[in-house]
């Protein structure tokens, strides 16, 4: 029998994520309840109580780069949403009060996931939700944590809310808990996290066998499906394609690699091949992203999955968050930093200044910033964006000639 | 100067020059505490034989707070980074700043960094705050910040002076509701500025001495003969409502202001801490009774409106003027629910907007005065 093909490893991915919200689809249809989830609300509970959830940070994101970002925005501002609201929440309540969609439907919410690790725009816009809909809404807190490490007391709270939330699904499910279901999720889990990490770190060979968007497309998995087994196959077989390019000495930059960035905060999705233009024509490869490994997390049991669930970009204190990046920018060899001033993220954009000031003593690398938006294309410049990258090309070309050519 | 004219006089002196005051209590030898918003629980620093100091920002230029927060950002919080990079905070013995949204997250981090010079007491709020794991965290909290203000007071607060302290505040909480109730009844004699005058000065001084002098203003307004106002009454929301510029606004449209909604006035004072044998139990038992608040996560989801809507009714308000503070989140992504609720219950409203950087108020002055005239033939 002539041996079949294998897919590629993008290819398996997409079909994960698809998957995933054709199963709630179905699911709806079946009058099985359906949940939306904040991105980083522990998915272990509700996969082990087997419930159908789809991500509206992952639908909003498919939705503004497919060019559909402003018009649902525009959409939540006739409702009386100001302008400057995340653009993330905007078009998720433009949705959930109904505006039509074509680039990502996904099934009505009959109950809300909602953790603020993320940032606490979260917790009103699901609440706003709740009202819309009239459904329950599960809500684990997790506070900012102004320590590097997560005390018991931060612990011993979450976990209470951990049980607080199991006891509302369960009623939701009519299902019960399964404690050996529960660890099954979480070793999916923690191997997802393990082959997501892997495959992140190639970007630490010189040249990189990938380009750092390229982890930006696959975040979809690691956010909506990583307590899936076959989403860590789908990661490790990845990783393992990465691993043979690098033996192959091929890529997916497919440009030169004059210099090396990391890409600082969530990418303006509906400018997506904007941001990109610059940086192929002058071969600056993006081989570090923050936003992509603050989703690969390993824990050992509940309490370190409490503590595991503290660690989101926006939820830890300046030195976490700058000795995190600095990692990321040595272990993949940067020359210099582009960051992105999201107005759609307060929490995110509020400490970048410091942070700046901090890259550049620290790893004496140039950087640069731009003003943009990672759903609403009305506060993104094309102009400023180009002057910016020019900007950062030249003081990297400048660093690389003090140096002595190449690094 | 009548009784009333003299005692607002005293409140007014207070707030327009905090500096003043702040260190009027240094000078007698006090150590003083800021306390940044949102619910802070100055009882403890009152209980540390410490005097608790708002700070709210204020209204100016900002220029400094450039160098650590991109334009987008809440005035209060850019106005209190900008008051620390430039001294005039200089002299507190500490700082407590909340961690409670999207803005002050990053203002603990910038604060702590900025400014090295005043010791930094960081505060996290649980959002889950009736469970029990909740009321407990609340409690290790507390426990965090009481121990941090024991080591810059230099003394123990024991359970017999936390009580005492409970029950200044709970006194001082209870004069301002009935400050705001008559202030409401009687807007002859109060304006809307003096109104908050008198607020607003209870950041500046202890509690125990705002409280005697309110006493005797609210005897006063309570001897005073049913109001014969012929303007209208408005109930105002928002984060902070002490714009003097936007406040005789109100008092040039003889717009009275019967309640409000503000967190820096009556969502601080709304509700007392139980006096039990617990107190550090008792101030957590506090937080989780806050309710009706943008910045609260609110486990039922349709109660603030409602709220609103009874306040305007208990307190006689025509209408609700919504201050919305410039790119505040929460108040901004609770706006569409509020409308509703007052749509639905036939109440007219305006928002204004509003930040502390405001120095033209043409459009609010419109918007305020086209309001009134709605206002008016209502009437």
């Amino acid at each position: 029998m002539a041996e079949v093909e294998k897919k590629p490893a993008k290819i398996v991915l997409r079909e994960i994520v698809a998957k995933l919200y054709d199963d709630a689809w179905e699911a709806k249809k079946r009058g099985e309840p359906v949940g939306w989830s904040s991105s980083k609300f522990p998915a272990e509970i509700a996969e082990t109580l087997g419930l159908k959830v789809c991500y509206p940070e992952n639908q909003a994101a498919a939705i503004s780069a497919k060019h559909g970002g402003q018009r649902m925005c525009e959409y939540a501002e006739s409702m009386g949403y100001a302008n400057d609201i995340c653009g993330y929440a905007r078009i998720s309540l433009a949705y959930a009060a109904g505006a039509e969609c074509e680039e990502k439907p996904m099934p009505q919410p009959d109950f809300l996931l909602c953790c603020n690790n993320i940032c606490n725009c979260m917790t009103k816009w699901y609440e706003n939700i709740a009202r819309m809909h009239n459904i329950p809404l599960i809500m684990i807190d997790i506070p900012y944590n102004n320590e590097t490490t997560v005390s018991d007391d931060r612990v011993k709270y979450v976990r209470g809310q951990f049980e607080d939330a199991i006891k509302q699904l369960e009623k939701i499910s009519g299902r019960k808990w399964d404690e050996e279901r529960f660890k099954e999720v979480c070793k999916n889990a923690n191997r997802t996290s393990k082959a997501w990490l892997k495959a992140c770190s190639y970007c630490g060979y010189t040249p990189s066998p990938l380009s750092g968007f390229d982890l930006f497309n696959h975040m979809a998995d690691v956010v909506t499906a990583r307590c899936k087994k076959e989403t860590a196959i789908a990661f490790e077989q990845l990783a393992d394609e990465y691993e043979q390019s690098v033996k192959d000495g091929t890529s997916t930059w497919h440009y030169d690699e004059n210099h090396r960035i990391m890409f600082e905060g969530i990418p303006c999705w509906p400018e997506l091949r904007t941001l990109f233009t610059p940086l192929k024509s002058k071969g600056i490869n993006t081989t570090a992203v923050v936003y992509a490994p603050a989703f690969g997390f390993v824990y050992d049991g509940i309490d370190d999955m409490a503590r595991a669930y503290y660690k989101a970009p926006n939820s830890v204190c300046i030195e976490t968050g700058v000795d995190w990046r600095e990692g990321i920018c040595r272990d993949n060899n940067v020359d210099g930093v582009l960051v992105h001033y999201n107005r759609s993220c307060k929490p995110w954009s509020g400490y970048m200044p410091e942070m700046e000031r901090r890259f550049r003593k620290d790893l004496g690398v140039a950087v640069v910033n731009f003003d943009g938006d990672q759903a609403d294309p009305r506060n993104f410049s094309e102009a400023q964006y180009m002057t910016r990258v020019d900007g950062l090309y030249e003081i990297m070309e400048e660093n690389k000639k003090k140096k002595g050519g190449n690094k | 100067m009548s009784k009333i004219d003299e005692l607002l006089t005293k409140f007014q002196e207070i707030a327009s020059d905090p500096k003043a005051r702040m260190d009027s209590y240094i000078a007698q030898g006090k150590k003083v505490i800021g306390c940044f918003p949102y619910y802070v629980p100055e009882e403890l620093v009152l209980a540390a034989d410490m005097v608790p100091f708002g700070v709210w920002g204020t209204h100016g230029i900002i220029n400094a707070a450039k160098e650590y927060f991109p334009s987008f950002y809440c005035t209060i919080a850019q106005m209190n980074l900008e008051l620390g990079l430039t001294g005039k905070l200089d002299g507190l013995s500490g700082v407590i700043v909340t961690s409670m949204c999207d803005t002050l997250r990053p203002l603990t981090q910038n604060f702590r960094v900025g400014v090295p010079n005043i010791p930094f007491i960081f505060m996290s709020h649980p959002q889950n705050r009736k469970l029990k794991c909740g009321i407990d965290f609340t409690i290790s909290q507390n426990k965090e910040v009481k121990e941090k203000l024991e080591k810059i007071a230099g003394t123990k607060i024991t359970d017999e002076k936390l009580k005492e302290a409970i029950k200044v505040y709970n006194t001082s909480r209870a004069a301002r509701r009935k400050f705001v109730k008559l202030a409401g009844e009687h807007p002859e004699a109060i304006t809307p500025l003096q109104r908050s005058t008198v607020l607003k000065s209870a950041y500046f001084m202890l509690k125990d001495e705002h409280t005697a002098i309110l006493n005797e203003l609210n005897a006063e307004l309570e001897k005073l003969p049913a109001s014969d106002w012929k303007g209208t009454k408005i109930l105002t929301s928002g984060i902070i409502a002490d714009s003097e510029s936007l406040l005789k606004i109100f008092e040039d449209n003889k717009m009275a202001i019967a309640a409000d909604d503000v967190a820096h006035e009556s969502r601080s004072f709304r509700i007392d801490v139980p006096e039990n044998d617990d107190p550090m139990l008792a101030l957590a038992l506090q937080f989780a009774e806050q309710d009706c608040d943008t910045l609260l996560y609110d486990p039922d989801i349709n109660k603030r409106p409602g709220h609103i809507v009874n306040l305007v009714k208990e307190s006689g308000a025509q209408g609700v003027v919504i201050l919305m503070m410039q790119f505040c989140d929460p108040e901004e992504i609770e706006y569409p629910s509020l409308k509703k609720g007052l749509e639905e219950a036939g109440i007219p409203y305006v928002m204004i907007g509003f930040d502390q950087q405001m120095s033209d108020f043409g459009q609010a002055k419109t918007s305020i005065q086209a309001f009134s005239d709605v206002l008016n033939t209502q009437n």
